[in-house]
């Protein structure tokens, strides 16, 4: 509409280039973030087919073992503990960047990581385990779902600590510039929604498979 | 970037071009509030206070309330964030993922009970 209005009043280019450019620009740097609030959005549907896969099949034992036999509520609960710590420990390392402290942006962004590796531990501990006992991916139908539900959220976790350090070197290099600071806001987003996702892992899959 | 888009859109400063403004309230409110939406569902499963039945449609009401505690605190969601279009893309998803989800419980559900008698899932971890 602007660039109609550029050809029609023709004369003084430089105010219609303004001009234009204010029409166009009605949330630009928003850009990015509605754009990854849109990827995240995707990956619900990723994992809302997994959801899905599970629902259907959590409960095809194949005369294998069931839920309530194989989940450690307790593990599971400080492993939530972990991933809910982490989460706050993100919006401290938000506010830190928001302050332009890059020490302490730095600084929560280390712990954020150790608790993310402390969930990741925890969830490769309680997968070798259940392989050992013999409750593998291929056992049954339930088992399958769970691992493939499982270790996708585990899998995001993953490459977000590997983003995480991939940031870490970027603000310890560059500080806290706009660009590092919408990196910051973006995995911000990403972290969270992990969360998000695994609210409904740990209620869905485990608390769910425990009950009979 | 422009100065004249600072002022009229939504002008706080900082340097920093974003809407979001966080705050540690925000943050300390939600982590609360989520701590004792997991304890609860929790301390339910593990004493098995309730009736197994009741108890899943509980902890099931514990994580919806927790999945918006946690999109308002700590994702900072709202209906103006990014003129809406941020909500307008999570209401969309979560149409998709009710039509995905609640499909294919039931579709699969009729399909086990017309399946031929001891071949349902409930059924199967008698077999060996």
């Amino acid at each position: 509409m602007s660039e109609i209005n550029a050809a029609v009043t023709g004369g003084s280019i430089s105010a219609d280039v303004s001009g234009r450019y204010i029409a166009r620009e009605h949330h630009p740097e928003q850009g990015t973030l509605l754009g990854f609030w849109l990827y995240l959005m995707s990956d619900c549907l990723l994992f809302a087919s997994l959801f899905a896969t599970y629902a259907v099949l959590g409960r095809n034992y194949a005369g294998g073992p069931t839920g309530a036999e194989l989940f450690d509520l307790s593990l599971i609960a400080i492993n939530t503990g972990f991933l809910l710590l982490s989460s706050i420990t993100f919006g401290f390392a938000m506010i830190s960047a928001q302050a332009k402290n890059l020490a302490k942006t730095q600084l929560w962004l280390v712990v954020t990581g150790i608790l993310g590796l402390a969930f990741l531990s925890l969830e490769i501990y309680e997968f070798q385990h259940l392989i050992h006992e013999g409750a593998g991916p291929q056992r049954s139908g339930f088992l399958t779902s769970f691992f493939a539900l499982v270790g996708t959220h585990g899998l995001h976790v993953l490459f977000g600590v590997v983003w995480l350090v991939t940031l870490f070197v970027q603000l310890a290099k560059h500080g806290i510039t706009p660009e590092n600071f919408r990196r910051l806001a973006c995995l911000s987003l990403f972290w969270h929604f992990l969360d998000l996702v695994w609210i409904f892992v740990f209620t869905f899959v485990y608390l769910m498979g425990v009950l009979p | 970037m422009s100065d004249h888009h600072h002022d009229h859109d939504h002008g706080h400063g900082h340097g920093s071009n974003y809407e979001v403004h966080y705050s540690a309230k925000d943050y300390a409110v939600g982590f609360v509030l989520s701590l004792v939406l997991t304890a609860i569902p929790f301390w339910l499963v593990m004493n098995a206070t309730l009736a197994p039945d009741t108890t899943r449609w509980v902890i099931l009401g514990f994580a919806a309330v927790q999945l918006v505690v946690q999109m308002i605190y700590f994702l900072h969601l709202s209906t103006k964030s990014e003129a809406g279009w941020n909500m307008m893309a999570l209401i969309l998803t979560i149409v998709l993922l009710v039509i995905v989800m609640s499909g294919s419980i039931w579709v699969m559900h009729h399909m086990n009970e017309n399946m031929m008698p001891g071949m349902g899932p409930t059924n199967t971890h008698e077999m060996t």
